[in-house]
């Protein structure tokens, strides 16, 4: 299997002097891609995504990712319960006065988008791996992740309650849109 | 005076309340629920936790029940607020409020109007609600007196009535 896999030999020039035998680094779309995958996932599994790709019946909280309050729970549509809502608090904008963070059609994902085991764990680089290519194909996914305004959202969740600012995902919007793009480009490889 | 995070700018808003039309000016960022209490003085809701953990601000933009000390005034736009006092002119919020009374659902009272707001919400989307989807819905208005007992027979007694 190894014929089948395209090498790509770079020779890289420094702007100094030629090193004797140059710079030659290895790279196949294959270890590209997974490289790719390895940050998408991780802001993935940040709490500003996996708070709402939760596999409870209620959504999550915080960095620690505590249960929401007021006793919030999934509902048959992911929006909550009818007097209940997600949209009972969550607007279509982040509330920085009261620190409710909210934006368009703000709701839970789905059961079968959840990115944590029943345990409450995030699943593993390849179980969410597999699992998104379950439900989206790879430009899909692209576009979910270039658009969506909850994953946009994500990058810019606002102040929590005490005016602080809520901890954002460990890539910029830009850099995570590249690393789904790089991954995508690569063939969707799962590690 | 800082100019902090808060510093307040003035600004006109115009919100529909109970079918009319009222202008307020006021810090964008203020909660709805301070400008339907303190600038239009509908103190039927309550101030209760501030946070959305207790229901007793519940107000509804347009039919969807709402905690009114999250929400800024400048995020209601053309949405229909409708309060407490807005429910006897509602089909079901007369039934709901007489139901209260049949079935002497208050004790303190504090909480009741945010109560009542829920139940409404509940039973336009609702007719025939089960214990589950009572508890469910009603499961973000906390009432200290007590009465959950009470407001269970009162919702079931409204069902019935709007069966």
């Amino acid at each position: 299997m190894l014929a089948l896999l395209l090498v790509v030999l770079t020779v890289a020039h420094d702007s100094g002097p030629l090193p004797a035998f140059g710079k030659v680094t290895l790279a196949s779309p294959r270890s590209d891609g997974l490289a790719a995958w390895k940050k998408v996932y991780a802001v993935m599994v940040s709490p500003r995504c996996l708070n709402c790709h939760t596999a409870t019946t209620y959504p999550q909280q915080g960095d620690d990712r505590h249960r929401h309050v007021a006793n919030v729970i999934r509902g048959p549509e992911d929006k909550g319960v009818v007097a209940l809502n997600c949209s009972t608090c969550h607007q279509s904008t982040n509330a920085d006065s009261t620190g409710v963070p909210g934006a368009h059609n703000w709701h839970l994902a789905p059961l079968s988008m959840r990115w944590q085991s029943v345990n409450d764990r995030p699943l593993s680089s390849a179980e969410v791996c597999h699992s998104v290519l379950r439900l989206l194909d790879g430009p899909h996914l692209l576009k979910h992740h270039e658009e969506e305004p909850l994953v946009l959202w994500a990058f810019n969740p606002g102040r929590r309650p005490d005016g602080t600012m809520r901890t954002l995902p460990p890539l910029t919007h830009a850099e995570f849109v590249e690393a789904t793009r790089q991954w995508v480009k690569a063939g969707t490889p799962c590690p | 005076m800082g100019q902090g995070r808060h510093a307040m700018s003035m600004t006109t808003v115009h919100i529909l309340v109970n079918g009319e039309r009222k202008t307020v000016t006021v810090d964008p960022s203020t909660p709805l629920l301070w400008v339907l209490r303190e600038d239009l003085k509908l103190t039927g809701t309550k101030y209760g936790c501030g946070i959305g953990a207790c229901g007793a601000c519940t107000v509804h933009l347009d039919g969807v029940g709402t905690r009114s000390c999250l929400v800024p005034v400048s995020l209601v736009g053309d949405r229909k607020i409708v309060t407490i006092e807005g429910m006897a002119r509602d089909p079901i919020g007369r039934v709901v409020q007489n139901a209260w009374v049949d079935n002497d659902v208050v004790q303190c009272g504090y909480c009741q109007s945010g109560q009542i707001m829920s139940v409404v919400a509940l039973l336009k989307s609702n007719r025939k609600p089960t214990d589950a989807n009572i508890e469910e819905s009603m499961g973000g208005n906390l009432c200290r007196c007590g009465t959950y007992v009470r407001i269970r027979e009162a919702i079931k007694s409204a069902a019935e009535k709007l069966a």
